[in-house]
């Protein structure tokens, strides 16, 4: 059975639609990317599932139960926003104990030990009498994290964890927040605009533009068979080029270069764009005016004397290339 | 249908919503049902009939319409003075590099702390007929217009340097690196830089002083003589003819400027969305030995005649028989039993405690209410606008309008009135809304976030306001609590038509003393309350320090 079911969501703020009849359903334990650009109506849909905002049309079904309008206390998750919203008048320790002073089958005592294991699982335990203030961005997103898996919620909903910190930190952040999901088991739905951290991170990614949905699949599927020309544009870099009546697709990676016939393109190098492992070839088609990427490792772009004029020789292997 | 309901319901609070409704009525039925009844009083004519006959009997009576054009005419010099006074005064402070600065600034913020008799009365000590400078040979004639111009110019003072002070404070400095680079002379910056990045702050200004010195009912009590003005005639018809109808008629027309500088604020504070973002650096003041030396002198003019005004009262409460007997003594601390004795003084310090503790809690709920309700819509836009309708409303109006409406014999709430309760009533109305800006101004400041997240971590409400929201916004809170309790100990306007015989306050106290010719007991008075507003004023510095301590430690 399904963990979380979202039936027919539609929500309209004023006369803008920001969901229109959004289906999806989640399993237990799984890791979930909502997907899209900004403005596309994913942070809603997290806070409709929260309970934090109601929708139009719908339900929400957790665990075979329609939460529709259950107020977000009754739903059982733990929340991560973007601010992390920590109570800056508490200390590490104090904001994941407010929580867990609701628990009245606990003893004092109990909910103390139950806080420091928190600590202990996000590594901050030497941190738990600050004020989060003092603590770095990566420190502060971890104390929400564990102020948020505190209660033992059922499932977990993160919004744009992330985002607020820079590359290197959310890199390894990216890792630890998948190492600790599968640890505790537990369902989590996040919301990102970062198309890598949802590769990287989720079981299925759930793409949103426009308030739809545009493909639900696998991480793989979503980059390698994109369901729609916004995905496949969204999501990693595509070209894109006609084949007579057809719009065709293809990533730049995938793209050969040979010496000499059979091939399927003839192309004009226009730019070498060094990028460090890989560098990336803007060439185009001459006559078509459309633009070709390819990227190719530097070493190997170093060894094959490439310039500006270059006429290259592409191979598009069939089995990569996407048809619209 | 029904799942329609549900789903437009589905955030609705009861809790929240009683609360929000509670404090809507309360706002509601103490404030807009008595200006109501005020309205209705000035439109019903003798006849019983609707229309403006009271206006046409009024206005048709040279003895009192004449006021009108005298509280025009004091209410625009006021003005003029006090808002350059308040600018250059301001400018001074923020932007020339003249010593000295915190004492200046605290000096010209003295005459907040006091009533603005207690003005007055310090003018009748320096130009009244047996003042010091009267007796040194220059008359200016106190009694009557001037009196009552330079009265009120002390009065609006802080006011206006206080609005400049906070213009001035926010600048960019690159604008004026910029023009030094560019070679701009400094008048000509002012001139095109300064002044037009201000001219909402002006506008707001000019506004404000002249709605003070319109409205205010000490200065021209104690020194008007023979000129009237709507204030003092609000009070004679009231108070002294029973003239209930003419009473509301001048009512309404207090009401007119601040009607007027209410709407253009609106209209303003909508605009002056300042341009200020995180890329503004300060301005960095350089020395100018000729600016500052001019400077220094105007800031030491102003601070000089507020010195000696208040060295005034010291020198009346301390002397046996001002001018005549100079010998120092406690003896007019002792005051006459007829004026309510030392009593006035403790029912006002109680008063204000009240106003300060009942106060601080409703403006703070109303403020959470209207700032952090989902939904509603509807009540928490009402709410909004309702909390900025009292700095439109005189004190004057404020005191007249309870009367008509508490003192109805068919009024349910009739027990109030006589009471202090009403007087705590109608001080947290009359100062309800600058607490209440603070007090928003907190609330916005705060992540809405930290309300879904405790909502998440099943935490009720409540604990969450008191956890979370009250002590991230304790200074606002220590604020809205002091500008209450000093409010209340000076006010004299509203109160004047509220008071009990049984429960004098220390304001009206010294005006009755001045009245009865005790000037040295009203002086005394006079003191006693500076000492205990200044003395709040440093108790609040000083919880403040400490919060700003612990803040640092840690990390708020």
């Amino acid at each position: 059975m399904n963990f979380l079911e979202i039936k027919g969501i539609t929500k309209h703020f004023g006369s803008q639609t920001v969901l229109k009849d959004i289906n999806a359903t989640i399993e237990k334990g799984e890791f979930l990317c909502i997907l899209g650009p900004s403005g596309c109506g994913k942070t809603t849909l997290l806070r409709i599932i929260a309970g934090l905002e109601t929708a139009d049309c719908g339900q929400i079904i957790i665990e075979g139960r329609d939460c529709t309008f259950l107020p977000p206390s009754k739903r059982n998750f733990g929340i991560v926003f973007q601010s992390y919203a920590l109570f800056p008048n508490m200390t590490v320790l104090e904001n994941i104990l407010f929580g867990l002073k609701q628990k009245k089958d606990m003893s004092a005592s109990e909910r103390k030990k139950k806080a420091i294991e928190m600590l202990n699982l996000v590594d901050l335990s030497e941190h738990s009498a600050k004020y989060p203030r003092q603590l770095s961005g990566g420190q502060q997103q971890r104390t929400a994290i564990a102020r948020a898996i505190a209660l033992s919620p059922s499932f977990l909903l993160l919004d744009e964890p992330l985002s607020a910190l820079d590359a290197k930190v959310r890199a390894k952040l990216r890792s630890e927040i998948r190492m600790l999901q599968r640890k505790l088991g537990i369902t989590t739905i996040m919301v990102t605009h970062d198309q890598e951290e949802a590769l990287t991170m989720a079981d299925r990614i759930v793409v949103m533009n426009n308030a739809v949905v545009e493909q639900i699949a696998s991480p793989y599927a979503i980059y390698n068979k994109p369901a729609s020309h916004f995905v496949a544009d969204f999501i990693g870099a595509m070209n894109f080029y006609s084949e007579g009546e057809v719009l065709r697709g293809i990533r730049p990676e995938k793209i050969k270069i040979v010496d000499r016939e059979p091939y399927d393109i003839k192309a004009l190098v226009r730019e070498l764009e060094f990028k460090g492992a890989y560098t990336r070839i803007h060439s185009t088609i001459p006559g078509k005016n459309t633009e070709m990427f390819i990227d190719l490792p530097s070493d190997k772009v170093e060894s094959m004397e490439l310039h500006r004029e270059t006429m290259l020789f592409l191979q598009i292997p069939d089995e990569h290339a996407i048809r619209y | 249908m029904l799942l329609g309901i549900k789903r437009r319901f589905a955030r609705f609070n009861i809790v929240q919503f009683c609360i929000l409704l509670l404090v809507l009525v309360i706002f509601t039925v103490a404030f807009i049902f008595p200006l109501g009844a005020l309205f209705s009083k000035a439109f019903i004519g003798e006849a019983g009939a609707f229309g403006l006959a009271n206006y046409r009997s009024y206005f048709n009576n040279p003895t009192l319409s004449i006021s009108v054009w005298n509280t025009i005419h004091i209410s625009l010099i006021t003005t003029v003075f006090s808002t350059v006074f308040g600018f250059f005064y301001a400018y001074a402070i923020m932007r020339t590099d003249i010593p000295g600065k915190a004492f200046f600034k605290y000096i010209a913020l003295l005459p907040i702390f006091i009533p603005t008799v207690v003005h007055a009365l310090g003018l009748v000590y320096i130009f009244g007929k047996q003042g010091f400078i009267t007796r040194l040979g220059f008359d200016i004639s106190l009694y009557g217009k001037n009196g009552i111009i330079i009265s009120e110019i002390i009065y609006t003072f802080p006011s206006a340097f206080l609005l400049f002070l906070v213009a001035l404070e926010f600048v960019d400095g690159r604008l004026y690196e910029t023009c030094n680079a560019m070679g701009v002379k400094p008048i000509k910056q002012i001139l095109h830089v300064t002044l037009p990045e201000m001219k909402y702050t002006i506008v707001n200004t000019i506004f404000v002083c002249f709605t003070l010195a319109f409205t205010d009912f000490g200065a021209p009590k104690v020194l008007g003589g023979n000129y009237n003005v709507l204030a003092t005639d609000i009070y004679k018809q009231v108070a002294g003819q029973f003239n209930m109808s003419m009473g509301a008629v001048v009512g309404t027309l207090l009401l007119i400027p601040a009607i007027i500088s209410f709407i253009t604020g609106r209209f303003i504070s909508n605009k002056n969305s300042s341009s200020l973002n995180a890329k503004t650096i300060p301005l960095a003041i350089k020395k100018n030995f000729l600016r500052d030396t001019l400077f220094l002198m105007f800031c030491s003019l102003i601070a000089m005649c507020f010195i000696s005004l208040i060295l005034s009262l010291f020198i009346g409460a301390l002397t046996s028989y001002y001018p005549y007997d100079l010998s120092l003594t406690l003896k007019h601390f002792a005051f006459n039993d007829s004026a309510g004795g030392i009593g006035s003084f403790l029912n006002s310090v109680w008063m204000s405690i009240f106003t300060a503790a009942f106060g601080t809690v409703f403006v703070f709920l109303y403020a959470y209410m209207t700032e952090k309700t989902q939904g509603l819509c509807i009540l928490t836009k009402y709410g909004k606008l309702l909390s900025v309708l009292p700095l439109a409303v005189p004190g004057m109006v404020v005191g007249i309008s309870f009367i008509f409406f508490f003192n109805s014999q068919n009024n349910p709430l009739h027990f109030i009135y006589g009471t202090v309760a009403i007087l705590v009533l109608s001080n947290i109305l009359h100062y309800f809304s600058v607490p209440y800006l603070t007090a928003a101004g907190a609330l916005k400041k705060l992540d809405y976030e930290f309300e879904m997240v405790a909502e998440a971590m099943k935490i009720p409400r409540w604990k969450t306001f008191l956890r979370v929201s009250v002590p991230l916004s304790a200074h606002a809170i220590v604020e809205i609590a002091m500008y209450f309790f000093v409010n209340s100990m000076v006010t004299v306007s509203a109160l004047v038509f509220l008071y009990n015989a049984n429960f004098k306050v220390a304001s009206i106290a010294i005006t009755h003393m001045e009245e009865a010719g005790n000037i040295s007991q009203a002086a005394a008075m006079s003191l006693l309350i500076l000492f205990i507003n200044v003395a709040v004023r440093i108790l609040y510095e000083f919880v403040i320090g400490i919060k700003k301590k612990q803040a640092i430690k840690g990390g708020l």
